[in-house]
């Protein structure tokens, strides 16, 4: 199960390696959002350095989506649907290779991004092991629920529109709750943000947990 | 030991179309079976189904030993399936696709390289993007995956398409070495349906001429199955 795992996290890291659409796309956006932002927010306020918490979080759901968009698209060319499906590989390990590179890219991302509100909107980043444990359990989250909406829209002719309509909804309580742990964690309190933190990591876990076991169905679906 | 593949009225339905109407066929072990039949007939569907990539609508369906009404996943390990696509990731190369694919097999890494070079996909190409492959190309990488794999069951649509007369030539080779090392070979392909052709100096037919079902209008004619 962990060799199918690494296996299929490993096609999928190395495809973005190759195609650099992660490096060129994806990241650029996400700063791209940073940056309608502060033009948005009034930064002479310290209105930025307040909000910088869901600001990030907001760009990493947004990336998350195109990540979690592009990890599908690759699947979709030259039938590589019925490609994994007759590959012998299990669904489970199929679906947790996919979100643990998802998951990767997204990590990835976040220290860019929080290079980013560091920089734009003089945030300090403070209390390093709630923001990285938040970081973790968030991006575990996204990509877990992303992969479980991705396979479900992959599968439709409007799976580009219908992907972030389904999982907008869905990752919002991950959305909220890392914003919450980063707040705490920026204040000075991290002791407020570990509920937060336990939240995201059940999140996950659920997730993983449901994706896991539906995704054999879900792929034969689609 | 059970048929290769054994269907008694086999319906597929793609969406509310019947591609396949009630299809009866036999093929043992070891066997070799051409399928020839129109464009539309539902040669596709007939192997896709073989593949258990399809879900049965009606009827019943068997492929070495396994009921696909009930458990279509558990044959796909020991079929290899040829299609139209080739299931090929155009940012990785020729190597890194053949790799993943028998790894995801469970099969050694070497008899991937090994099938890489008996496809003529060695040297340079083997590190060229498949994106930037021409399609003959393509389709060798997708037969030098189906080599590799070692199925019990090859299911080729079309296996000839896109190459040369080389290609063709090294498909028919590939046929009559699956054949002789008791895989069971069924292969829908236009080819045989012309006259024979000579590339230097050598038939380019198979050795021996198949079996010959044909596909029309979702049916199999000569499928050589009684109906109860």
């Amino acid at each position: 199960m962990l060799r199918d795992v690494a296996l299929v996290a490993g096609k999928d890291l190395r495809i973005e390696a190759r195609s650099r659409v992660a490096v060129n796309q994806i990241a650029p956006f996400a700063l791209l959002v940073l940056v309608l932002f502060a033009f948005a927010l009034e930064p002479d306020r310290g209105v930025l350095a307040r909000a910088a918490a869901g600001l990030f979080w907001l760009a990493v759901a947004f990336s998350a989506l195109l990540a979690v968009q592009r990890s599908f698209a690759v699947e979709s060319a030259d039938a590589g649907r019925d490609g994994l499906r007759l590959s012998g590989l299990d669904p489970a390990a199929i679906f947790l290779g996919k979100a643990a590179a998802v998951a990767a890219q997204l990590l990835a991302l976040e220290v860019l991004l929080a290079a980013g509100v560091t920089v734009l909107y003089d945030a300090r980043l403070s209390g390093a092991l709630l923001l990285a444990l938040t970081c973790v359990a968030a991006s575990v989250g996204l990509a877990a629920a992303g992969c479980l909406y991705g396979v479900l829209s992959a599968g439709t002719r409007v799976r580009e529109t219908v992907l972030p309509l389904l999982l907008v909804p869905v990752i919002s309580p991950v959305v909220l709750s890392a914003t919450r742990a980063w707040e705490a964690a920026m204040a000075g309190s991290p002791e407020a943000g570990w509920p937060w933190l336990r939240l995201l990591v059940a999140f996950a876990a659920v997730y993983a947990a449901v994706g896991a076991a539906s995704f054999g169905v879900l792929l034969e679906d689609g | 030991m059970t048929p290769a593949i054994r269907l008694s009225r086999a319906v597929v339905l793609l969406g509310r179309f019947p591609a396949l109407a009630g299809a009866d066929l036999l093929v043992e072990r070891g066997e070799v079976v051409h399928v020839s039949g129109p464009n539309g007939a539902g040669k596709t569907t007939l192997l896709r189904l073989c593949a258990g990539l399809h879900g049965l609508a009606s009827g019943e369906a068997e492929v070495l030993g396994v009921d696909l009404r009930t458990n279509g996943r558990d044959v796909r390990r020991n079929v290899g399936l040829l299609g139209h696509a080739g299931f090929l990731y155009d940012d990785l190369t020729v190597a890194e696709n053949v790799r993943f694919a028998v790894r995801a097999a469970g099969v050694p890494v070497d008899d991937g390289d090994a099938a890489i070079d008996r496809l003529g996909l060695g040297g340079r190409l083997r590190d060229v993007s498949a994106g930037r492959l021409s399609a003959g190309q393509r389709r060798r990488t997708a037969l030098a995956v189906l080599v590799a794999r070692r199925p019990q069951l090859w299911l080729m649509d079309e296996p000839h398409a896109g190459l040369d007369a080389d290609g063709r030539a090294l498909v028919d080779g590939l046929i009559a070495d699956a054949a002789a090392g008791g895989a069971t070979v069924v292969f829908a392909s236009h080819e045989l349906d012309r006259e024979p052709r000579r590339v230097d100096g050598v038939d380019a037919r198979p050795t021996e001429v198949p079996r010959r079902v044909t596909v029309v209008g979702g049916e199999v004619r000569d499928g050589v199955l009684a109906r109860a």
